[in-house]
C-alpha cells in the first residue's frame, strides 16, 4: 500500500488530469520521482505559471501521505494504479485511462465479459422494468453488469444483476465513500459484497456534475459494450455513448415509443447506426467467442410480460382476466380501469389486489398500475 | 323614615337570569338596589367589559321606552359573584331589576321567571347566543325546585329556545312591551316548536342544496373511499396533484353522511347558539356542519379556548366534518393538538379559574400534495423531488397523527377525456342510503358495547368483529411481506374491512374485503423511485 502513497497523493492534485498524470509519468518514470521532484523540472512539463504546478507544489507540501493510507485502509478501500497487474485490461486501452481507480469489493477478472447498461435518471416504468429485465438475463447469461448507481436505468441495471446473485460493477462519480443518491444505500452495501464500486475520485470527492462526464468514460472504458436503455435527447447516457464510439466499444439501444421524450436519445442511436435488441439475445449473438467460451444457447431468453400469455400459467377468474389484458407497461390510472372495465369501484379495487398478491400486476405513485415483470418484484 | 322625592319607595329587586359557562347554562341572579346618595350606577360580580357597558344601554333604553331612570345610586350585583359574567345578556334583567326597584313594575311579578336578552338604546330587545343552552338550564332548574318556570328570551331566540320541553317560553320584542306585560296589560307571545316539524318545513326549502356526488365526473375510486369514511366514521386523508379535485370531492362529502337525529340537531344547535353561530333566521341545526379552517389558525383556534374558554373548531365540526386542506401546511403544534380530541370525542380545557369540556365527535378529513412539487405520481407533469424530499415531506406529519386516519387514498388529476365525459356519478342519495344501512348494521352490532360506528372500535371489538377466514388472512400476511406495508396499518385495516363488510351486507369479513381495504393505506406503502 504504501508504495502507492504517491499515486494517492497525485490524485489529490486539484486540476492534475489523467492526461496531465501520464505527461509526468512519462517523464518522471513514477509517481514518487514526480512526487520529490524540483521545481523546474515541474514546469517543464506543466509550463511555470500553471495553477496545476502550484496545486502540486502547495498539496505535496500540506498533504500527509500516511493518515491518506490510514484513511483508505479504515475504509476498506483497495488501490488499483495503472502499474498494478490487477488493473482492468479494457480500460487501459482507453487513451485517458485513470492513473488510480479506488475500489471496494472486488472485480471480475480480465476475462469477464462486462455490459454497461445506462440510461436516464428520470426513468419510465418501461424503462425501469427493461433494464432490471436486462441486468437480469445479462447476469444470468455470464455478464457483468456495469453501470452507474444513479437513480431510474442504473439503479434497475444493478438491481436486476444482483437478483441474478452476479457481481456487478458500479462506477461513481464521486469518493467511495459517499453514497449517492442516498436512497441506493441498501443496493451499496449489496454491490460491495457481490461486485465492485470504483471511482477514479479521491475520498471524499462530492458528486459534482463536471465528476459525471468522466466517470461515464469509465463504464464504458470497461465494458465491451455499452446499452442504451433509455435517454432523453440531451441525456447523460448519450456521453457514455458517445466515449463508447471513441473507445471502439459496441453501442446497443433500446428502442421506444416515438412519443416518449425519454426514447429520444435511443432511437436517434438507432438511426445514427447503433444496434437494436430487443432482448438479451441480440447481446449475446455479437460476442460468440468472448471470454474464450461459446455460449452454447442463450439460458434465458428476454420475454417481456406484454409478449407471453403469463396469465396462462396462472389460474385467473374471469374478473381479473379483464383487469389483466387491460393492463401494459404503460401506467393507467385506476379509474380509467373502473370505466373500462364496468365493474364497481369496489371490486376494481378488490381484484388489483389479489393481482397484485399474484405478482401480476404492480401500483405505482399516484394510484397507476402497471403489469408487472417476469422478476417478481 | 323620611320619603324620597317623588314619593317612590326604595327597594331592592332581584330578577333571575342566566349566564354561560362553556356549552352549559347557569342561573345568575341580577340583584338591583336603588339608594340615595350621590347619581351612580355601579355594577358588581366580575362583569367582563361588555357587561360594564350594559349600563348606558339600560339608561338609554329605559329612558327611550319612556319610563323613568332614578337619578341616584344604583348597584347592581351579578350573583354568583366569583364567576365571570360576558355578553350582553343582562341588559334585559338590570333594566327590569331597575324599573322594579323604582316601583315602576310590581316586583312579585318578575319571580318564577329568568329574563335574558340584550338592549338597543331604544329599547329593543336584540337576540343572544346561548338561548338553548339556558333553556336547557331553566328546565333542570324547574325539575330541581320542582316548580313550573319560564323563560322570557329575545323574540329572535324563542324558536331555539322553546326546542327544549317542559318549561313555558316567551319571546320578546321590547321594553316596553316586557313591561306592559308585567303590568298585566298585554301577555308576551308564547312560543312551542316541534323539531321535526321545523325539519320537515327545512327539507321543504332547502331541497336542491349545494353541491352533489352527481356532478363530479370520475373519480369512482375516490368517491368510493369516501362512501366508506361516511358508512365507518373513518377518518380520511386525501393525497393529490395540485387541481386533482380533491376540495371538489370533500365538500360533496356531508351529502352522504347519515341525516342528524334530534339529539344530534340539539347538540350542534347548542354549540352554535353559544358560539354565537347560528344562522340568521335558522334556529335550529339540522345538517352535519362542515368547518375548513385555514391553515394559519393556532391551536386555540382549533380545538377551543381563550380567557373565556370558547368551543374551537373542532366542537364546531360536532356530528360533521372537519376538513383540514393542506394538511401539511398546519403548524405541526396546532396538528398535535388535535390526537386527544381525536381519541376521546370531547376536549377539556383549562383555563386560571375553570376548566371545561367541550365534544367534539367529528369526521376528519384532510387533503395534502404527495410531495413538496406536488406531482409525484401524476402522468402529464413531471416531479422533481427526490425519494428522500418526499419522504422528509411526508415525516412532517407525525406517526401517532396519522395513525388517526383509518383512509388514506391518492386523488389522481384526471385527463381531458375524464373531465370531457357524458357519464353522471351516482347521486348523493343513493349513496347515502347505503350508507345509513351500512350505519344501522354498526349499531346494531355494537350497541351493547356503548359504540355506534365502527371507527370507534378498540382491539377488544376488534377481535370480536372483526375475524378473518384463512385466505383472508394469508392476503394480509401477504400485503406486510410483498407491499412492505408497515405493521400500524394491522388494525386500520381490520376496522376498514369491516365497513366493507357492512356496506356489503356481509356478516362476516370476507378476503375481498380485505383487498379493498388494503388498497386505502396508501402511505403505508413504501416511497417508489
Amino acid at each position: 500500500m504504501y508504495k502507492k502513497a504517491y499515486w494517492i497523493g497525485l490524485t489529490r492534485v486539484n486540476g492534475l488530469g489523467p492526461k496531465r498524470f501520464q505527461l509526468l509519468l512519462k517523464k518522471f518514470g513514477d509517481p514518487e520521482t514526480v512526487w520529490k521532484a524540483g521545481e523546474n523540472s515541474l514546469a517543464e512539463v506543466l509550463g511555470a505559471h500553471s495553477p496545476v504546478l502550484k496545486n502540486l507544489l502547495e498539496c505535496r507540501d500540506s498533504l500527509d501521505l500516511t493518515k491518506e493510507i490510514t484513511m483508505l485502509e479504515r475504509n476498506e478501500v483497495r488501490v488499483l494504479t495503472l502499474a498494478d497487474p490487477e488493473y482492468p485490461v479494457r480500460l487501459l486501452n482507453i487513451h485517458d485511462p485513470p492513473p488510480v481507480l479506488y475500489l471496494r469489493g472486488s472485480l471480475p477478472g480480465p476475462d469477464a465479459k462486462t455490459m454497461a447498461v445506462v440510461g436516464s435518471r428520470r426513468a419510465t416504468p418501461y424503462g425501469k422494468a427493461v433494464a432490471e429485465q436486462l441486468g437480469y438475463d445479462l447476469t444470468v447469461n455470464g455478464f457483468v453488469v456495469v453501470s452507474g448507481l444513479a437513480r431510474g436505468i442504473d439503479t434497475c441495471a444493478h438491481r436486476g444483476a444482483l437478483k441474478a446473485k452476479g457481481p456487478t460493477i458500479a462506477v461513481l462519480g464521486c469518493g467511495v465513500d459517499i453514497v449517492y443518491p442516498r436512497e441506493n444505500k441498501g443496493i451499496f452495501q449489496e454491490i460491495i459484497e457481490n461486485g465492485a464500486i470504483i471511482s477514479e475520485f479521491p475520498l471524499g470527492t462530492p458528486p459534482e456534475a463536471r465528476n459525471f462526464p468522466a466517470r461515464n468514460r469509465i463504464i464504458s472504458g470497461l465494458s465491451l459494450g455499452v446499452v442504451v436503455v433509455e435517454a432523453a435527447e440531451d441525456g447523460g447516457a448519450l456521453i457514455t455513448a458517445d466515449f463508447a464510439l471513441e473507445q471502439g466499444r459496441d453501442v446497443f439501444a433500446v428502442p421506444g415509443p416515438i412519443t416518449s421524450r425519454y426514447s429520444r436519445g435511443t432511437n436517434r442511436l438507432i438511426k445514427e447506426g447503433a444496434r437494436l435488441i430487443e432482448g438479451v439475445a441480440d447481446i449475446i449473438e455479437e460476442y460468440p467467442l468472448v471470454g474464450g467460451c461459446l455460449p452454447s444457447k442463450p439460458t434465458e431468453q428476454l420475454s417481456w410480460p406484454v409478449e407471453e400469455p403469463l396469465t396462462n400459467r396462472i389460474a385467473l377468474s374471469e374478473e381479473e382476466r379483464v383487469l389483466v389484458e387491460l393492463l401494459s407497461l404503460d401506467p393507467v390510472a385506476v379509474d380509467h380501469l373502473i370505466a373500462v372495465s364496468g365493474l364497481t369501484a369496489s371490486r376494481v379495487n378488490s381484484i388489483l389486489m389479489f393481482l397484485e398478491k399474484k405478482g401480476l400486476v404492480r401500483q405505482l405513485p399516484g394510484r397507476r398500475y402497471i403489469r408487472a415483470g417476469k422478476i417478481s418484484f | 323614615m323620611e320619603l324620597p322625592a317623588k314619593g317612590l319607595f326604595i327597594v331592592l329587586a332581584s330578577v333571575a337570569s342566566l349566564g354561560i359557562l362553556g356549552l352549559d347554562g347557569y342561573p345568575v341572579l341580577v340583584e338591583v338596589d336603588v339608594s340615595n346618595g350621590l347619581p351612580a350606577f355601579d355594577l358588581v360580580g366580575l362583569p367582563s367589559a361588555a357587561v360594564r357597558e350594559s349600563r348606558e344601554r339600560v339608561r338609554s333604553a329605559i329612558r327611550n321606552s319612556g319610563f323613568d331612570f332614578p337619578l341616584q345610586r344604583i348597584t347592581v350585583n351579578l350573583a354568583p359573584a366569583d364567576l365571570r359574567k360576558d355578553g350582553p345578556a343582562y341588559d334585559l334583567p338590570i333594566a327590569l331589576g331597575i324599573l322594579a326597584a323604582t316601583g315602576q313594575i310590581p316586583v312579585d311579578r318578575l319571580a318564577a321567571s329568568f329574563w335574558t336578552g340584550e338592549l338597543s338604546l331604544d329599547g329593543r330587545i336584540r337576540g343572544i347566543s346561548g338561548a338553548l343552552a339556558m333553556a336547557e338550564t331553566v328546565k333542570k332548574e324547574a325539575v330541581r325546585t320542582n316548580c313550573s318556570l319560564s323563560l322570557v328570551v329575545p323574540l329572535e331566540n324563542a324558536e331555539e329556545a322553546a326546542l327544549i320541553d317542559g318549561i313555558k317560553v316567551f319571546g320578546a320584542r321590547n321594553l316596553t312591551e316586557v313591561v306592559a306585560a308585567l303590568r298585566d296589560d298585554l301577555p308576551l307571545t308564547r312560543f312551542n316548536s316541534s323539531w321535526s316539524e321545523r325539519l320537515q318545513e327545512y327539507l321543504k326549502n332547502n331541497k336542491t342544496a349545494g353541491v352533489n356526488f352527481e356532478q363530479v365526473k370520475g373519480q369512482e375510486s375516490t368517491k368510493r373511499a369516501l362512501e366508506i369514511a361516511a358508512a365507518g366514521s373513518h377518518n380520511l386523508l386525501l393525497i393529490g396533484p395540485p387541481g386533482a379535485g380533491k376540495t371538489m370531492l370533500i365538500r360533496c362529502f356531508p351529502t352522504i353522511l347519515p341525516s342528524v337525529t334530534f339529539d344530534e340537531s340539539l347538540e350542534i344547535t347548542r354549540i352554535y347558539s353559544v358560539a354565537g353561530l347560528l344562522p340568521q333566521g335558522q334556529p335550529v341545526i339540522f345538517e352535519r356542519p362542515f368547518r375548513s379552517p385555514h391553515h394559519t389558525c393556532t391551536a386555540v383556534t382549533l380545538v377551543g379556548g381563550g380567557r373565556i374558554p370558547r368551543p374551537g373548531e373542532v366542537s364546531l365540526a360536532q356530528r360533521g366534518v372537519l376538513f383540514l386542506d393542506e394538511l401539511l401546511e398546519f403548524n405541526r403544534e396546532v396538528l398535535e393538538a388535535l390526537r386527544q380530541p381525536l381519541e376521546d370525542g370531547q376536549i377539556t380545557v383549562s383555563r386560571l379559574n375553570t376548566t371545561l369540556t367541550f365534544p367534539c365527535r367529528f369526521i376528519l378529513v384532510a387533503s395534502m400534495n404527495p410531495c413538496p412539487c406536488g406531482y409525484y405520481g401524476d402522468n402529464l407533469h413531471e416531479c422533481v423531488c427526490t425519494p428522500q424530499q418526499i419522504k422528509r415531506y411526508r415525516q412532517r406529519l407525525s406517526g401517532p397523527l396519522l395513525d388517526r386516519f383509518d383512509i388514506q387514498v391518492e386523488v389522481p388529476r384526471l385527463t381531458f377525456d375524464e373531465l370531457a365525459t357524458e357519464a353522471k356519478g351516482e347521486s348523493s342519495v343513493i349513496i347515502r342510503q347505503r350508507v345509513e344501512e351500512a350505519r344501522s348494521r354498526q349499531r346494531e352490532r355494537l350497541a351493547r358495547r356503548g359504540l355506534t360506528n365502527n371507527a370507534e372500535m378498540g382491539s377488544q371489538e376488534l377481535e370480536e368483529f372483526c375475524c378473518l377466514d384463512s385466505e383472508g388472512k394469508n392476503l394480509l400476511q401477504m400485503a406486510f411481506a410483498q407491499l412492505g406495508l408497515s405493521a400500524r396499518a394491522y388494525n386500520r385495516i381490520l376496522r376498514l374491512a369491516r365497513t366493507i363488510a357492512d356496506l356489503a351486507g356481509a356478516s362476516d369479513i370476507m378476503a375481498s374485503h380485505v383487498a379493498e381495504a388494503i388498497q386505502y393505506r396508501v402511505l403505508d406503502r413504501p416511497i417508489l423511485e
